[in-house]
């Protein structure tokens, strides 16, 4: 934590931590306090009177119908978003470790999409598959599907699913393939003497020696998924078509800047921040064990 | 290589290259559709080898930007998004290597709260507390300036971490013989410490410039100003800017250049941009 010799004590440490500690007193704890403040309150439709609420602004964000929708579409979007990713980074990194050619050269051609903002990944993905001149919806005429994002939920769903994991795909990949590195020759030789072909050996011994840096990602890609992929949406569908890609975190800008509802929308923030917590509990308690194994 | 399966090695290889033409594919048709001349744009699907107004488009977006959207060229667009991105980087490794090095080198009262305050604020995306965040540098007057693009952003546990991590694999013995040498605490941050971190600092600059670079919700509220406008949002309104199809030639331009910054600091320093990666997640 410490180290054994230190300075003498003097105003000068004070000094050294006083912008990092004005800044989060300013722009987090502020901020933070005032929308746990804000989220048992009401204002009237002028703005003229507040009145304490307690938990009413709670209660009605999980009686409305839209909130619970939008829990939905958030949930479906980061399971697909993850799943997607994940899966594909995998195959590719369970490639590249094969090959031994070229791996370093396949690598420096994946990694790249992570510099791209989601907002732009999610204009990429717009244009690709724009229904009148993007190349997806052509090629997706060829198998009898009509793409337009414009009008079926669905398909916009895709949209965003599709752009979100495409950016997320170089992360996923630089992990995988460090985490297969790191598993010994030795134990896949073995198997390899005892018989098991490649299949065999990835399901029984390359997968489950895997999976800390599986768990890992999976936590990193949730957290992405829930509040990193604003740009994507706002970018792109602004929740639409008739809020079919509607997510937490736009919503919370929704209802704050556009609608103006200051309750409602603190009582937002309020469980974004109880959702990321939880999430970083999670991920802490998998590292303090990763670290006695 | 444990066996030798010529056919799954050549699979092996058909796949990645699949797989890596997928991934490029975005970025390939949006700099086929910056070269095309708006007229290709009504025929139907676009073409998938370039055409010649690449010099027209990319001429148009930087000097003059959309004429719709506001007509905010792109040039200027760049220059905010790179005053930002430095900004945060630059402005995030500076405060978080002094707080890690006062934590790590002094003992002083305050300091485990002082510690756990900087730990909270992982806790805390701006995305979820954004009302009151904005409120807060309307308050202050911060809107529509540089100091309200960066200022709020810089407060990092993540790079506090980084630095502590780095500063407790030092060994005990230099600090001793700096002292002895009657070096004080600046001499020794300056001399010793700095030195020993710029592998570290390197590394975070390019995450936290990429991270910067790429910050879409914040400058979107705090700016209203277009001169302010950074080349991230500034890209929205230009694809939503009216019912009719948008001048996608321009737009795919401007995706180009807001890409290209940040693709070519990943790809030039490779093995620093992985480093600071994995060093962030620890």
């Amino acid at each position: 934590m410490q180290k054994r010799v230190t300075f003498p004590s003097s105003p000068l440490p004070y000094l050294l931590v006083l912008p990092q500690v004005v800044v989060t007193l300013v722009f987090f704890i502020w901020p933070a306090g005032q929308a746990l403040h804000q989220s048992l309150l009401r204002e009237d439709a002028f703005g003229l009177s507040t009145e304490f609420v307690g938990l009413e602004n709670f209660e009605d964000l999980f009686s409305s119908g839209e909130y619970l929708e939008v829990f939905g579409n958030t949930v479906v979007f980061s399971v697909a978003t993850t799943a997607l990713s994940m899966g594909f980074a995998l195959l590719l990194a369970v490639m590249a470790d094969r090959v031994v050619k070229g791996g370093s050269a396949y690598k420096t051609l994946l990694i790249w999409p992570y510099a791209v903002a989601p907002a732009i990944a999610g204009v990429l993905m717009w244009f690709l598959f724009n229904p009148s001149l993007g190349v997806a919806p052509w090629l997706l005429r060829g198998v009898g599907v009509t793409w337009n994002h414009y009008t079926n939920g669905g398909q916009a769903m895709a949209l965003v699913v599709i752009a979100a994991a495409w950016k997320q795909i170089s992360y996923n990949f630089l992990f995988f393939l460090a985490g297969l590195q790191a598993i010994p020759r030795s134990l896949i030789e073995a198997a390899a003497i005892d018989g098991a072909g490649p299949a065999k050996r990835f399901w029984t011994v390359v997968f489950p020696l895997l999976s800390p840096t599986t768990f890992f990602l999976l936590v990193v890609n949730v957290v992405y998924a829930f509040f990193e992929t604003f740009g994507i949406i706002h970018a792109t569908t602004e929740g639409g078509p008739a809020g079919a890609t509607e997510i937490l975190v736009y919503k919370v800008y929704k209802d704050g800047f556009v609608g103006l509802d200051l309750g409602g929308s603190a009582a937002q923030s309020v469980v974004l921040m109880a959702i990321v917590i939880a999430l970083t509990v999670v991920q802490f308690r998998y590292i303090e064990r990763k670290v006695q194994y | 290589m444990v066996e030798n399966r010529p056919v799954l090695t050549l699979v092996s290889h058909l796949i990645l290259l699949l797989g890596l033409a997928t991934v490029a594919l975005p970025l390939w048709v949006a700099f086929v559709a910056s070269t095309l001349p708006q007229d290709a744009m009504v025929a139907g699907t676009i073409p998938l080898l370039p055409g010649d107004a690449f010099l027209a488009n990319w001429g148009e977006a930087v000097a003059r930007g959309l004429a719709k959207a506001g007509g905010v060229p792109v040039g200027m667009m760049l220059v905010n998004s790179l005053v930002m991105a430095l900004g945060i980087a630059l402005g995030k490794i500076v405060i978080s290597i002094l707080s890690a090095y006062a934590v790590v080198y002094f003992r002083f009262p305050f300091r485990m709260p002082i510690f756990w305050l900087i730990f909270v604020t992982l806790m805390l995306p701006v995305e979820v507390r954004i009302l009151p965040t904005f409120k807060v540098v309307a308050d202050l007057g911060m809107l529509d300036s540089y100091a309200g693009l960066t200022i709020p952003l810089i407060a990092s546990a993540t790079a506090t971490f980084l630095f502590r991590q780095a500063f407790l694999t030092i060994p005990d013995e230099l600090l001793e013989a700096a002292r002895m040498d009657g070096a004080g605490p600046l001499k020794f941050f300056r001399d010793i410490l700095l030195p020993l971190s710029w592998t570290n600092i390197a590394a975070l600059f390019v995450i936290l410039f990429i991270y910067g670079w790429n910050q879409y919700l914040w400058p979107l509220i705090v700016t209203t100003d277009e001169s302010y406008y950074t080349i991230v949002m500034g890209i929205q309104r230009m694809v939503t800017v009216s019912d009719e199809e948008p001048r996608w030639g321009i737009v795919m331009a401007t995706a180009c250049l807001a890409m290209l910054p940040p693709v070519a600091v990943v790809v030039a320093m490779q093995r620093l941009f992985v480093k600071g990666l994995v060093d962030a997640e620890k």
